[in-house]
């Protein structure tokens, strides 16, 4: 009342009024949830009991054992010895011995300085609490009756851990050097191969893009073949190149292959047409006007390069700076086989799950991963909010003039990067097909009887075929349902915001964490989603969550061309939301609804770290069978497996094309006038 | 409960899992032994037993054991079939294993069989450590064959050596948990420093050094001789070395998981196990097997290897293997390429 009276200006405050809520924008709310709900169980609940168990550590407690000790003819006095006080005073034990992993075990006889398993002394021992623990040889003693033992069984009691929380496994990562390394080795290796890769890149798309080069088609193309073979195929390509036994072994000068020259040259590789993609996208439009004013002031060609052209493509170089960097520091499966002892983090993460069963150890290096992975996606994502249209309504597009000198110059470095490419495929190619390498030379198929080699056999190709099948089914439809009510409903900004980050989220988190978090969250008796744990089901949800955000960004692109008009028009015509959507939106969207099942299919085959630790014996992979061929050292049929992958992806590339270009003409013939 | 949780996660997912045949019981069964022998142990078996079906779960030791031990709350495995002792010995203090004696142990040596009654594991053959040397590939390189493990630290063998990881490979880590006994706790890691010096790299797999010294990517392959005796077959320019100080082994052995929802038909494997039929198999790639009297010489294995064998300590092995493990990663993993 008062500040009416105050300030006769202002009308009091009427009732809120908010617009009803239709049946359809309920809908559409309701649907969002739903999405969101599952990026939320698939992505955030895993994460997030990871990080958890970054923090329980294992840890024998002294104190939990009490002991008796008898004289020399078996009698004991009724003294009782706490094994903590013993601790203390004997200083058997310091504070790190006792943080241990969970299968860690220390003996007793240490608090007895007397001890001798000869001698005719009894011991008696209990836990002094029902949580505590301790073996006698094998057999695990629970509950706090006491147990009388001779000293030779005496020698034979080990103390078990007990699970706490705390930074111990942190405080303990950070003073193991070798570990340690692994994060210096990985942002070194990371480091090397972003530069090598963006700058290999770069000449390779600003030739494609801005010379009179001929059979760029061509070149395109085979730029693109590494995105279709996992990324430890070249690893293997190069044991066969640069080995020990290797074809062109002198190339280095005695260097070994087998660390982190391996790793660079094969991370260049796998991770050049990514790089190459984002360029290639920055230089193909340019504006004319630019040449033609640094042209007519006379500035010499190697001034407009630095002024006129790196300028205009500085989003894209930085963006594919990050992108190759993210990729390199969190792939396993390449440093894995051409590795050697170089330790890197991603591997040191297997080494310790897989290896040492230390889950909790692997989730303190998964968290220590995340961050340099975290770090780059978000200066990738702020880069690229600034990439504002450099090409507007006035501008002229660039369009190169042929230059006879340049473009053979081009031509013949293109050659080159296509000539590594093809180069490392055929090798491995060639690999797969002799029998017995290098002392028998003579052809043979004997290397694709994969039913006699580790990794599952022939079944786990067809898995994966039916990995990527699934995937590329229901993930597009997931994701481009989800983009769809995140684009085009009403209001609830909040809520739309709040899922536009969780579908950005799965680029951040590498592959490996998403698989560990996955077994802890999803393998608990006590979670309702229990039964999912090593069926393919858990393998397609991993992997759709995985590969999520590069498929929204797609379809969120697709929708944003789309006019709200649309939703405006159906609405005053009264017709359901979900009718628009059946009729129109999918339909116009229909290229890049096809770009997505292509990209989730793709990568569905040729993922190897999320679901290393999520196969089971019904679900291997043929992905995971030639990283566990090579681990075997039957290093052909890796080879030979890796290639039916590339072929398999080439394959459905064609179909994906034919079946596009099919459909194409028939839906979006309006396009064209 | 396997039919309602694949429902409802066929529910959530959209028919996705493939329903379980209901005529025959499946067993998944983890082992560690070599893949190409799966199938030849399955088809044996399934003469017996035609309406049980095998599903494998096949690693390197070191990973099944971890799996195992993973799933400690939740086991997945029906029946461990071929794995190390002291794995299994592990397991057991983890209360993991359903203790059974199947029928006919009595047949079998004294030593294959866990000391408790009734016994928890059952062994089927003994694995035995030996260096594959590869004679072309050492000649290039101009070396002279080692007999012992001690002339293994010799200079001129320099990134010449490869041996397992003993974290991830069970081979990788007899050998380890050998040395220390044969040379004591401290002689055996001044030896491992020694040895350290000249090894190119640690593998994953305790197969591998042998297939890649078959391979000739290395002349010296630290691995079991069953796998060199393959390779050999294979056509492979190898040479099995006895190390003279003994050599480290480890005993391939069977149990049931404990919760595991097909007991019987676990029984039934378990009980195949100890055949003398089963272990006539385990004889064509193991020179020893529990059931005696049976066992026939194996193609291209090294004379005198039964004698090597060492009087190993499982107990010791098992309750010292987390210290051992971590004292070897503190030493040598990733030390070599510190920059």
């Amino acid at each position: 009342m008062n500040s009416i009276s105050t300030d006769p200006g202002t009308l009091p405050a009427g009732p809120d009024i908010k617009p009803k809520l239709s049946r359809d924008d309920m809908l559409m709310r309701g649907s969002m949830m739903v999405i969101a709900l599952y990026l939320i169980v698939t992505l955030a609940l895993p994460l997030y009991t990871m990080l958890s168990k970054s923090f329980s550590t294992y840890r024998v407690e002294p104190s939990q054992y009490e002991f008796q000790v008898s004289d020399e003819a078996g009698v004991f006095d009724g003294t009782i010895l706490s094994g903590g006080e013993l601790n203390r005073q004997m200083k058997v034990f310091a504070d790190a011995d006792l943080v241990t992993g969970s299968d860690g075990r220390l003996p007793v006889t240490g608090f007895f300085p007397d001890f001798n398993f000869r001698s005719p002394v009894m011991y008696q021992i209990r836990n002094t609490t029902n949580a505590g623990r301790f073996l006698i040889g094998s057999t695990l003693k629970e509950g706090t009756d006491w147990v009388e033992l001779d000293s030779n069984t005496f020698r034979r009691v080990q103390m078990r851990p007990v699970q706490s929380r705390g930074m111990g496994n942190f405080v303990s990562y950070f003073s193991t050097p070798a570990l340690f390394n692994s994060i210096k080795n990985s942002l070194w290796i990371s480091v090397v191969s972003t530069i090598v890769t963006v700058t290999l890149a770069f000449w390779f798309a600003y030739a494609l893009n801005r010379s009179c080069m001929r059979y760029k088609g061509v070149f395109r193309l085979i730029a693109m073949a590494p995105i279709l073979v996992p990324s430890l195929l070249p690893g293997i390509a190069l044991v066969y190149l640069f080995g020990n036994q290797g074809m062109l072994k002198e190339l280095l000068f005695g260097a070994s292959i087998y660390g982190p020259i391996g790793i660079v040259i094969g991370s260049v590789f796998f991770t050049f047409p990514h790089a190459f993609l984002i360029i290639s996208t920055a230089l193909a439009i340019s504006d004319a006007r630019l040449y033609e004013a640094a042209a007519s002031l006379r500035s010499t060609p190697w001034r407009t390069f630095w002024t006129v052209t790196i300028p205009g493509a500085r989003y894209g170089l930085i963006s594919a700076a990050f992108v190759v960097f993210n990729l390199v520091i969190t792939d396993f499966g390449l440093p894995k086989v051409i590795g050697g002892q170089f330790n890197v983090l991603a591997v040191d993460i297997y080494k310790q799950v897989i290896g040492q069963q230390n889950f909790e150890m692997g989730a303190v290096v998964s968290v220590v991963l995340v961050i340099p992975a975290i770090l780059a996606f978000a200066i990738d994502r702020m880069v690229q909010s600034k990439q504002v249209a450099l090409l507007s309504a006035r501008s002229v597009p660039y369009q190169a003039s042929p230059n006879p000198k340049a473009d053979r110059i081009f031509l013949i470095y293109c050659s080159l990067v296509g000539l590594f490419i093809v180069g490392l495929l055929a090798v491995c190619q060639f690999a797969a097909l002799i029998k017995f390498w290098p002392y028998d030379l003579s052809l043979s198929l004997k290397n694709y009887d994969f039913n006699k080699m580790d990794g599952g056999g022939w079944g786990s190709y067809f898995n994966s075929i039916k990995l990527a099948f699934l995937t590329a089914v229901i993930g597009t439809t997931v994701v481009f349902f989800g983009a769809y009510l995140v684009e085009k409903s009403n209001g609830f900004k909040l809520g739309r915001s709040v899922f536009q980050m969780f579908a950005m989220l799965p680029m951040a988190i590498p592959g490996m964490v998403l698989g560990l978090s996955y077994i802890f969250f999803f393998n608990n008796p006590s979670n309702p989603l229990n039964g999912i744990y090593g069926t393919m089901a858990i393998l397609v949800i991993c992997t759709v969550t995985h590969f999520y955000t590069v498929s929204h960004l797609t379809a969120v692109t697709a929708l944003k061309q789309m006019d709200k008009e649309f939703e405006s028009v159906s609405a005053s015509l009264k017709q359901p939301t979900m009718k628009l959507f059946a009729r129109v939106t999918v339909p116009v969207c229909l290229p890049a609804v096809l770009d997505i099942s292509i990209y989730l299919f793709v990568n569905a085959m040729t993922t190897v770290s999320a679901v290393v630790f999520l196969y089971s014996p019904k679900t291997t992979l043929a992905s995971i069978a030639v990283l566990n061929m090579d681990d075997a050292g039957d290093i052909a049929p890796a080879a030979a497996m890796g290639m039916m992958i590339f072929y398999t992806n080439a394959a459905a590339r064609i179909i994906h094309l034919i079946a596009s270009k099919g459909i194409l003409t028939r839906t979006q013939a309006w396009r064209s006038r | 409960m396997k039919h309602t949780t694949s429902f409802l996660a066929a529910l959530a997912v959209g028919a996705l899992t493939a329903t379980v045949a209901a005529s025959e019981t499946e067993l998944t069964v983890y082992t560690a032994v070599e893949a190409e022998d799966l199938a030849r142990y399955a088809e044996t078996f399934n003469q017996s037993y035609p309406d049980i079906k095998i599903n494998w779960v096949r690693d390197s030791t070191g990973i099944i054991t971890a799996k195992l031990l993973a799933e400690r709350d939740n086991p997945q495995a029906d029946v461990v079939w071929g794995l190390a002792a002291t794995s299994l010995l592990l397991l057991k203090s983890e209360g993991m294993l359903e203790p059974y004696a199947p029928a006919g142990v009595e047949n079998l040596d004294p030593k294959f069989v866990d000391g408790d009654n009734p016994p928890s594991w059952v062994g089927m053959d003994a694995w035995v450590a030996a260096v594959c040397y590869n004679t072309v590939e050492a000649e290039k390189a101009g070396l002279k064959p080692p007999t012992s493990w001690q002339d293994l630290t010799d200079p001129m063998y320099k990134d010449q050596v490869i041996m397992p990881n003993p974290n991830s490979s069970g081979t990788g880590f007899l050998d380890v948990s050998s040395w220390l006994q044969l040379f004591g706790e401290e002689g055996g890691w001044q030896y491992m420093d020694a040895l350290h010096e000249n090894i190119a790299r640690y593998t994953h797999s305790g197969s591998k050094p042998c297939k890649l010294a078959a391979a000739g990517e290395i002349p010296i392959g630290i691995s079991f001789a069953f796998r060199g005796a393959k390779s050999k077959a294979d056509g492979a320019p190898l040479e099995i070395i006895v190390p003279s100080e003994g050599v480290g082994w480890d005993m391939e052995a069977t149990a049931i998981v404990a919760g595991t929802a097909n007991l019987e038909a676990a029984q039934k494997l378990v009980d195949f196990s100890v055949t003398k039929e089963a272990n006539m198999m385990y004889n064509t790639g193991y020179a020893v097997v529990a059931y005696p009297g049976i066992a026939k010489p194996v193609e291209h294995f090294p004379e005198g290897l039964l004698d090597a064998m060492i009087d190993n300590d499982f107990e010791f092995a098992a309750n010292n293997r987390a210290a051992i493990l971590k004292e070897w990663q503190s030493r040598y993993d990733g030390k070599s390429e510190a920059k």
